[in-house]
C-alpha cells in the first residue's frame, strides 16, 4: 500500500491521535447522559468525531490518486528552532524561573537576547545591524508600552533594581 | 425614523475626541502591521489587541474595528505592490492590482481600491443598521436548539469556503472545538484537561492561538522558503489619481461588488473571501469596453470590485456577530475574544442593554473607512517605504511584538510558554496543509455550543430529535447538510478546485 498523499496521511493521522486522545481522557470524567450531561460528554463526541475523521482523511490519502504524491518537504529546523527559542528565551529572561532561583533579567535584556536570537533564523546576520534593530526595539517597546501603555513589566534585572 | 435615531446616537458617542483619535490610532497601527507582508488581518488584530485593554470598553471597539480597517486595507495595498497577498480575500486583487504596477499605475490601482472600499464601506454599514434591529428581534426566538443547530451552520458554511480539502477543514474545526473545552467546565467545575496546572484551568487564551498559530507558524514557514523574487514597485507610484476613463470602468464595477459582498458578507461562513471571488468572476463574465485592458493584464475594474467586495462582505459580516454572538469567520472571532475581554457577551442583548457601544461600534466602522480614505492615500508613500524594509529586520520585531503581546495578557509567563507549543504546531498545520482559520472558530464556538447543546437535551428530555422537530432548527440543519452536499458533488468539486486557481 502506498500513501498516495502523505499530506493528508499525517493530518488524518494527527486528528486520530489527538481525537483517541481526548476522548480517552474524556472518559475519566463523568460522561453522564443525554438529558444530564456530564463534563465528560461533549469531548468524547467530538473526540470520536475527529478520529473518524481522521480515519477517512487516511483512506482518502491511501486511495485517491494525487499528481505529486504532496510531499510534506523539508522542514525548516533552523528558523523553527531559533524562532521558538527566542521566544523561550525571552520568557525566561522576563519573568526568572523562580523553582530553580533563576532570577528575572527583565524586559530591556530579553529584548536584546529575543531579537539577537530570532535573527539568527534568518539567512543573513549581520551584527551590526542586529544591534541596531535591538535598540531601536528596546527604546521603542520601552517609550511604547511602559511610558505610554503602562503595562505591568520587569524593566531592569530583579538583582539591580531589588 | 428609528434608523436615524439610532445612528445618531452611535455618531454621538463615536465623535468625541478621544473616540476619534483610537479610531485613527488603530487605523494607523493597523495599516502599519497590515501592510507587511506575511501577515494577515487575523494576526495583526491579535498582535494589536494587548493594546486596547487599558482602555474603556467602547474606546477599545473602536479601536479594534479600526484596526480591523487597517489591516484589510494594508493587505490590499501589498497584493498590489509586492505581489503577495497578505490575506486569503486579496487573492484575486493581486491578479489585476500587480499587472496595474507593474505598468506603472500602482497609483491608480490604490486609488480604485481605497475608493471602492470606502464607497462599499458606506453601504454595509447602513446595511448593518438597516438590518441590526429586525435580526436581533429574530435571535431572541431562537433557543438553545436553534443557536446549536445555527452555529453548525456557521462551522459548515466557514469550511466550504476553505481552499483546500473539506474533510481536513472539518476536522480542524471539530480540533478546534476540542481545544476550546479544556479548562474548567461551567456547569460541573471540573477541570478537563489541566493534568492540574493552574494555568490551564481557565483554558487556552485564544490570544495564544491565534498569535502562535497565525504569526509564528507563518514567519517561520516564510523564513523556510527562500527569498524569491519580492518585487516591490516603490519608484514607480507617481500620479495616484485615476483618470476619467478609469472613473468611467471603475464605478460599475464597484457598484457590483458592493451588491454581491453585501449580499454574501451576511451568509455564514460568506464574508470577505467568498464575496471578492465572487466579484471578479462576475466582472471577468461582463463584457469588455472598446479599448479596455483585458483581465490578468492590468484591468482596473479587476482590482476595484473584488475590493469593494470584500469590504462590503467584512462589513456585513458583523451582522451575524453582532445580532446572534456568532462569529462568521475567524477575524470576528477575534472580536469575540475581544469583547468577552472586555466583559460584553456578544449577542442580541447587546443592543438593548448596550446600546451606545452598539450603535457607536457601527458608526466608527463608517468612520474608520473614511479615515482610511482620507489619510492612507496622502500617507501611501509611507507604506510602500515600509515594504522596503528587508524582511530580516521586520521578523525579529513581530515576534518581540508577539512575546510582549503575550506576556501582556495576563502578566505571567506561562502564555509565553504556550505560544512557543503553539508556534510549533501552527508550522506543522501549515506544512500538513491544514488550514488554521477553522480551528479558531471552532476554537471560540467550542464552549457555546457545548452549552446549547446540553440545554437543549435538558429541555427535551434527552431527545435528540429536537433538533430536527422544531422547523427553524431543522432547516439549519438542512442548509448545512445541503452545502456539505453540493461542495462534495464530483462536478462542483472541480469548478472549485478550479475557482480556487485563478488563471
Amino acid at each position: 500500500m502506498k500513501i498516495k498523499s502523505q499530506k493528508d496521511f499525517f493530518s488524518g493521522l494527527m486528528f486520530m491521535v489527538v481525537g483517541i486522545a481526548f476522548a480517552w481522557g474524556a472518559t475519566t470524567y463523568n460522561i453522564g447522559e443525554g438529558a444530564r450531561m456530564g463534563p465528560g460528554y461533549f469531548p468524547l463526541v467530538l473526540g470520536v468525531l475527529l478520529s473518524a475523521i481522521g480515519a477517512f482523511t487516511i483512506f482518502e490519502a491511501l486511495v485517491v490518486e494525487t499528481e505529486d504524491g504532496e510531499p510534506i518537504g523539508k522542514f525548516a529546523w533552523k528558523p523553527l528552532a531559533f524562532i521558538i527559542g527566542s521566544n523561550v528565551v525571552f520568557g525566561i529572561l522576563l519573568g526568572g524561573l523562580p523553582r530553580i532561583g533563576f532570577p528575572s533579567f527583565g524586559l530591556i535584556v530579553g529584548i536584546y537576547a529575543l531579537v539577537f536570537i530570532a535573527a539568527m533564523a534568518g539567512e543573513e546576520f549581520k551584527f551590526k545591524e542586529v544591534l541596531i534593530l535591538a535598540t531601536i526595539l528596546a527604546i521603542g517597546s520601552y517609550l511604547a508600552f511602559i511610558v505610554l501603555l503602562k503595562l505591568q513589566f520587569p524593566v531592569w534585572p530583579s538583582f539591580i533594581v531589588g | 425614523m428609528d434608523l436615524i435615531s439610532n445612528l445618531s446616537i452611535g455618531f454621538g458617542v463615536a465623535f468625541t475626541p478621544i473616540n476619534l483619535l483610537y479610531c485613527f490610532v488603530g487605523c494607523l497601527l493597523g495599516t502599519l502591521v497590515g501592510v507587511l507582508p506575511g501577515i494577515g488581518p487575523v494576526a495583526t488584530i491579535a498582535m494589536l489587541l494587548p493594546a486596547t485593554y487599558a482602555l474603556p470598553p467602547v474606546s477599545a471597539l473602536i479601536m479594534l474595528a479600526g484596526i480591523y480597517y487597517g489591516a484589510q486595507y494594508g493587505g490590499s495595498t501589498t497584493a498590489i505592490l509586492v505581489n503577495l497577498p497578505g490575506e486569503s480575500s486579496s487573492v484575486v486583487t493581486v491578479i489585476d492590482g500587480y499587472q496595474m504596477a507593474r505598468q506603472g499605475r500602482a497609483g491608480p490601482a490604490l486609488a480604485a481600491a481605497g475608493i471602492g472600499s470606502f464607497f462599499a464601506g458606506c453601504v454595509g454599514t447602513l446595511i448593518l443598521a438597516a438590518f441590526a434591529a429586525p435580526l436581533t428581534e429574530v435571535a431572541f426566538k431562537f433557543g438553545p436548539a436553534e443557536y446549536f443547530s445555527l452555529m453548525v451552520l456557521g462551522l459548515i458554511g466557514a469550511v466550504v469556503l476553505a481552499s483546500g480539502s473539506l474533510i481536513k477543514a472539518i476536522g480542524m474545526i471539530v480540533l478546534g472545538l476540542l481545544l476550546g473545552l479544556i479548562g474548567t467546565d461551567v456547569n460541573s467545575g471540573v477541570a478537563r484537561y489541566s493534568f492540574d496546572i493552574p494555568e490551564l484551568t481557565d483554558g487556552i487564551g485564544f490570544i495564544v492561538i491565534a498569535m502562535g498559530v497565525f504569526g509564528y507558524g507563518e514567519i517561520i514557514s516564510n523564513l523556510g522558503k527562500h527569498e524569491d523574487e519580492r518585487e516591490v514597485f516603490t519608484a514607480k507610484v507617481t500620479g495616484l489619481f485615476p483618470t476619467k476613463e478609469d472613473f468611467k470602468n471603475m464605478i460599475p464595477a464597484v457598484l457590483r461588488g458592493t451588491a454581491l459582498g453585501s449580499a454574501l458578507g451576511i451568509l455564514p461562513g460568506g464574508g470577505a473571501l467568498l464575496s471578492a471571488f465572487a466579484a471578479y468572476t462576475i466582472e471577468k463574465k461582463t463584457k469588455l469596453r472598446p479599448g479596455e485592458v483585458p483581465f490578468g493584464r492590468g484591468n482596473i475594474r479587476g482590482v476595484a470590485a473584488p475590493e469593494s467586495a470584500n469590504n462590503a462582505g467584512s462589513q456585513t459580516s458583523f451582522i451575524p456577530l453582532l445580532t446572534l454572538g456568532i462569529p462568521p469567520n475567524a477575524v470576528m472571532a477575534l472580536m469575540v475574544g475581544a469583547m468577552t475581554i472586555h466583559n460584553i457577551q456578544p449577542g442580541p442583548q447587546v443592543m438593548t442593554s448596550n446600546p451606545q457601544l452598539f450603535w457607536g461600534l457601527i458608526a466608527s466602522m463608517w468612520l474608520g473607512n473614511a479615515m482610511l480614505v482620507i489619510l492612507n492615500l496622502p500617507l501611501i508613500g509611507i507604506w510602500i517605504k515600509l515594504l522596503t524594509v528587508p524582511y530580516r529586520w521586520l521578523f525579529p520585531a513581530i515576534v518581540l511584538f508577539c512575546a510582549i503581546g503575550v506576556y501582556s495578557t495576563n502578566n505571567n509567563t506561562w502564555d509565553i510558554w504556550m505560544v512557543a507549543i503553539f508556534g510549533v504546531i501552527g508550522y506543522m498545520f501549515i506544512k500538513l496543509g491544514a488550514e488554521p482559520a477553522p480551528l479558531l472558530l471552532g476554537f471560540i464556538l467550542g464552549p457555546m455550543m457545548e452549552e446549547n447543546l446540553r440545554r437543549a437535551l435538558l429541555l427535551s428530555r434527552g431527545d435528540w430529535s429536537v433538533f430536527v422537530s422544531r422547523p427553524l432548527s431543522a432547516g439549519l440543519l438542512a442548509a448545512a447538510l445541503l452545502l456539505v452536499v453540493i461542495v462534495a458533488l464530483p462536478s462542483i468539486k472541480a469548478k472549485r478546485a478550479e475557482a480556487f486557481v485563478e488563471d
